[in-house]
């Protein structure tokens, strides 16, 4: 009787530790064909998508030999920090040494860091990495405004629809990526700036205040998102921002 | 069996044999049963979640704050008015907390900033889920008791739907979508019912079928059933699936059903030399057709506006003679098209008709071969195109409009999940199957009739979050408690002047009282804005205001007393009631005061930012140029939008300058002096 209970112990003991064993992973089921030297971002880097959605373009990379010719068949691993999602999380690289991934970058709004690694020959890990910009609630309300008011003269990039009117301008306006200038300015002098225009902080009074247009809400979102798009990134952004820590 | 038997009462012994024992051990059962429930509170998920917040919270700067921001036991937010009662905050303890901006892990992040607060609105209002459980588990996903499980972040724009009727800017994604449900008729097909009682309106104008064989030919109508999309990227007719036999019946019956158009007579004079091509592409151009219609160039990119169909292979589609009849006046042959009269000459109709004639792809028919129509094609064609409820987009001879051919889409938001089907593997969720839906409908049954239309990713996700805002909630809720909607305008410009703008398609691109595109400035209040002689002479022939802009007024080649006739209703009709257009002076101001006005222009208003009025010195390139904008605004009109232009225009991207009134004086005397040459001549 005791020695029945004991082998049905030990059986159960092994059934249930069998089941708690983490099951392998179909990253570690990938069997890689090729190896590569390097690892190159093709697309898809640097991008911004809302929070909680997919990003526009997926992010694509590709494994090359030390020739700089591509490798099919590499296997390629992506990661990222917590709430980040790849799909796939790892795979091949095909005929064109390419493998892309479609990104969620979580429900937080931040900066992403996410490293993409593949091995060579002799198990080295090799390494890239890109950055991609989550737009929380107030971010893209920023991001409409700053496209409605602010881009003609901020950004001098033109586009099929907007023509930029960076060039036209005598005292060049800050693009809002330029974080070596905007990171040193703090919250209140921003406000200060957007709310009474340039001359209330000494500057061109080519830049117009919009108090009277936008809210305080509105310009406190605008905030927000130019602290987020800053290069390098601003200390003053909030949600994940990697390069703070 | 024995041995078992005799163990038990044996045991039964050593327990109840004696009184006084079994007294003991039936109150010590006592005492553990009643432990049980404070057992089981005090082992609880959410004083475990509390547990490790305070532990989280220990550890930092901020840790006074924290902890005297913290109420310990179950938390609670009681709304009375939405029948919200959530518990969410027991466990998400940090949500007001600034502090926390920095900790990624769940529950005890900080809220992102929101237009609302939490107090005010709760949880489920938006993430939806179970607000008075207080079990993960319960809280999140869906139980048997309750249906609704956790609203997936990518969705959440259709929450602010459930009260917000009217776009709002933080909700592109929700905007989106239900700009969609119109463009791309959805709503013919399915209803829609808004909470105010009114329907969602299709805004993509399929075109009437009842002439059809006028127009294009029993081929390309084939190759088109058989994949829109292969004719034109961007066309937003839906794939039916139909196999060969069935789109030759449907395109047989089509075309048998046509009745020819009672066309205008006037003949195309015969042409001796070919027109030239270059001309042709000049003419599109000058014509601003790109605003509306798009074309895919040899990159392959889509390029142009997406009021009017895409034109990359128009040759291969339609007949020349229609061609040039549509060109010639596309209301004889349908009413109510949003293209406008343009009036062409003769041979602008020419070179149009052969530019456009020569967009021809012949790779498109290229194995289209169909036999002679039988009558049983037809009388099948007829059977398919009532079954597929082609009538409820297009007009056909002989096919009434079913009514209500789908199903209504009124509360889908709040779908029970007992009343749908899922897919095998399918996450068993009101948004992933609306999605799915709407990806690719007949993986739900090749029989069903619904078509596959091709969307991007985003666009399915935008119209699956429109969708989840149709809830009861929306519906239920007192109208005091949402934010409406302008209710649509069907403004109707009366008399001849009526006709003419119905005829040159005004409402395309400008809106006027609420009604009609925005492509081009609102004209509600034109008449006190412009000047007479200058809308006279725009009408006729009109410039450039905006150089940066690549959509611009067409010239409508309209004669003088259709100009005239124009002009005299804008200049009477669409005044503002704010002020009277004759109240300041054309010109005659004090030299002094415009160089005052001069001065502010150039300094404390630095106005050449954006506008040019001295085409050497001024380069912005944002607002109109201004170097007749007195001949071309009225004085009262340029004070009153200098104080505010958002009052004059809403949406307007000029901001207010808070300005005194000495400023705008002197600024309007100063811009009222910048006349056309022409007009400044004929002062001196």
């Amino acid at each position: 009787m005791i020695r029945h209970w004991r082998t049905f112990f030990v059986v159960s003991l092994a059934l249930v530790s069998a089941g708690c064993a983490r099951k392998p992973g179909p990253a570690s089921a990938l069997k890689p064909a090729g190896f590569g030297a390097a690892l190159v971002e093709s697309s898809g880097g640097k991008q911004m998508g809302a929070t909680g959605t997919v990003l526009p373009q997926p992010l694509v990379v590709q494994v090359n030999d030390d020739q700089g010719n591509a490798v099919t068949g590499a296997l390629v691993e992506f990661n990222g920090p917590a709430g980040v999602s790849f799909d796939p999380p790892s795979g091949l690289t095909d005929s064109s040494g390419q493998l892309s991934t479609n990104v969620d970058l979580g429900s937080m709004a931040g900066r992403y860091q996410l490293t993409a690694h593949t091995s060579t020959k002799a198990q080295k890990s090799v390494e890239l990495k890109t950055e991609e910009i989550a737009l929380g609630y107030q971010q893209q309300l920023g991001f409409q405004l700053d496209n409605k008011y602010c881009a003609r003269c901020h950004n001098p990039e033109s586009t099929p629809e907007r023509v930029s009117n960076y060039d036209n301008l005598e005292v060049k306006p800050h693009p809002f990526t330029e974080g070596d200038t905007l990171n040193k300015m703090s919250d209140a002098e921003l406000t200060a700036l957007i709310s009474h225009g340039g001359p209330a902080l000494n500057k061109s009074a080519l830049m117009p205040p919009y108090a009277y247009t936008l809210s305080k809400t509105e310009i406190e979102a605008l905030i927000a998102y130019i602290r987020l798009i800053s290069d390098p990134p601003s200390p003053h952004a909030s949600g994940m921002v990697y390069a703070q820590k | 069996m024995q041995s078992s038997e005799n163990k038990l009462s044996s045991l039964w012994q050593t327990l109840f044999g004696h009184p006084v024992r079994a007294f003991g051990v039936v109150s010590l059962l006592l005492l553990i049963a009643l432990a049980i429930a404070p057992a089981k509170n005090y082992f609880s998920e959410w004083r475990h979640y509390q547990k490790q917040y305070l532990a989280l919270i220990r550890g930092r700067g901020e840790a006074v704050t924290l902890q005297r921001h913290f109420h310990d036991g179950i938390q609670q937010i009681w709304l009375p008015q939405f029948g919200v009662v959530d518990r969410c905050t027991t466990c998400h303890a940090g949500l007001k907390e600034a502090s926390l901006a920095d900790v990624s892990t769940q529950p005890f992040r900080q809220h992102p900033v929101i237009p609302h607060t939490l107090d005010q609105f709760g949880c489920v209002m938006c993430h939806r889920g179970q607000g008075p459980a207080t079990t993960v588990e319960e809280a999140h996903r869906s139980t048997l008791a309750w249906e609704q499980p956790i609203l997936p972040a990518r969705y959440v724009q259709s929450s602010c739907g459930q009260c917000h009727r009217a776009p709002l800017t933080g909700t592109p994604q929700l905007n989106l979508g239900r700009n969609l449900l119109g463009r791309y008729g959805c709503v013919h097909c399915h209803t829609v019912k808004l909470p105010d009682g009114s329907a969602i309106q299709p805004t993509d104008d399929p075109p009437s079928l009842q002439h059809i064989a006028d127009k294009t030919t029993r081929e390309w109508i084939y190759a088109w059933l058989k994949d829109p999309q292969a004719y034109a990227v961007t066309a937003t007719m839906p794939n039916f699936k139909l196999s060969d036999p069935d789109a030759r019946d449907i395109s047989a019956f089509v075309i048998s059903s046509s009745t020819p158009l009672a066309r205008d007579t006037a003949p195309a004079p015969k042409n001796q030399k070919t027109p030239d091509p270059t001309a042709g592409a000049s003419l599109y151009g000058e014509s601003f057709c790109s605003s509306c219609h798009a074309v895919q160039n040899a990159a392959g990119n889509v390029v142009g506006g997406d009021v009017g169909p895409e034109l990359t292979r128009v040759g291969t589609k339609v007949k020349r003679e229609w061609l040039r009849a549509w060109l010639r006046n596309p209301r004889v042959y349908d009413s109510g098209t949003a293209m406008p009269h343009y009036r062409f000459t003769d041979p602008q109709l020419s070179l149009l008709t052969s530019f456009l004639g020569n967009k021809t792809d012949s790779d498109f028919l290229a194995n289209v071969h169909l036999d002679a129509t039988t009558p049983e094609q037809i009388a099948h064609g007829k059977l398919l195109v009532t079954e597929y409820g082609c009538a409820s987009c297009h007009e056909i001879n002989g096919i009434k409009k079913p009514d209500n051919f789908a199903p209504e889409l009124t509360r889908i938001g709040s779908k029970p999940l007992t009343q749908i089907i899922f897919l095998p593997g399918m996450t068993h969720a009101l948004p992933d199957y609306i999605a799915a839906k709407i990806r690719q409908p007949r993986s739900f049954g090749a029989a069903l009739k619904m078509p596959q239309f091709s969307l991007a990713p985003a666009q399915v996700d935008a119209l699956t979050t429109a969708l989840l805002a149709l809830t009861d909630r929306a519906h239920d809720l007192p109208l005091a408690l949402t934010v409406r909607a302008k209710p649509p305008s069907n403004y109707q410009p009366a008399g001849k002047a009526g006709q003419l703008m119905a005829d040159m398609a005004c409402f395309t691109c400008h809106a006027i009282n609420g009604r009609g595109g925005d492509l081009a400035p609102d004209l509600t209040w034109e008449g006190s804005s412009v000047q007479r002689p200058w809308l006279l002479a725009f009408l006729k022939n009109p410039g450039t205001l905006r150089p940066a802009l690549i959509r611009r007024m067409p010239r409508f080649n309209i004669s003088d007393d259709d100009a005239k006739e124009l002009t005299d209703y804008i200049m009477t009709v669409y005044q503002t009631p704010a002020f009277d257009r004759d109240s300041m002076p054309d010109s005659g101001y004090p030299p002094a005061q415009v160089e005052q006005g001069r001065q502010l222009f150039y300094s404390k208003y630095a106005c050449q930012s954006c506008h040019i009025v001295d085409t050497k010195v001024d380069k912005g390139y944002i607002g109109p140029t201004l170097t007749q904008v007195g001949s071309r605004l009225t004085a009262p009109w340029i004070y009153h939008w200098l104080k505010d232009p958002q009052a004059m225009r809403p949406g307007a991207i000029e901001p207010n300058r808070n300005m005194n009134d000495d400023d705008a004086r002197a600024l309007t005397a100063f811009l009222m002096m910048q006349k056309s040459s022409g007009k400044q001549g004929a002062k001196k």
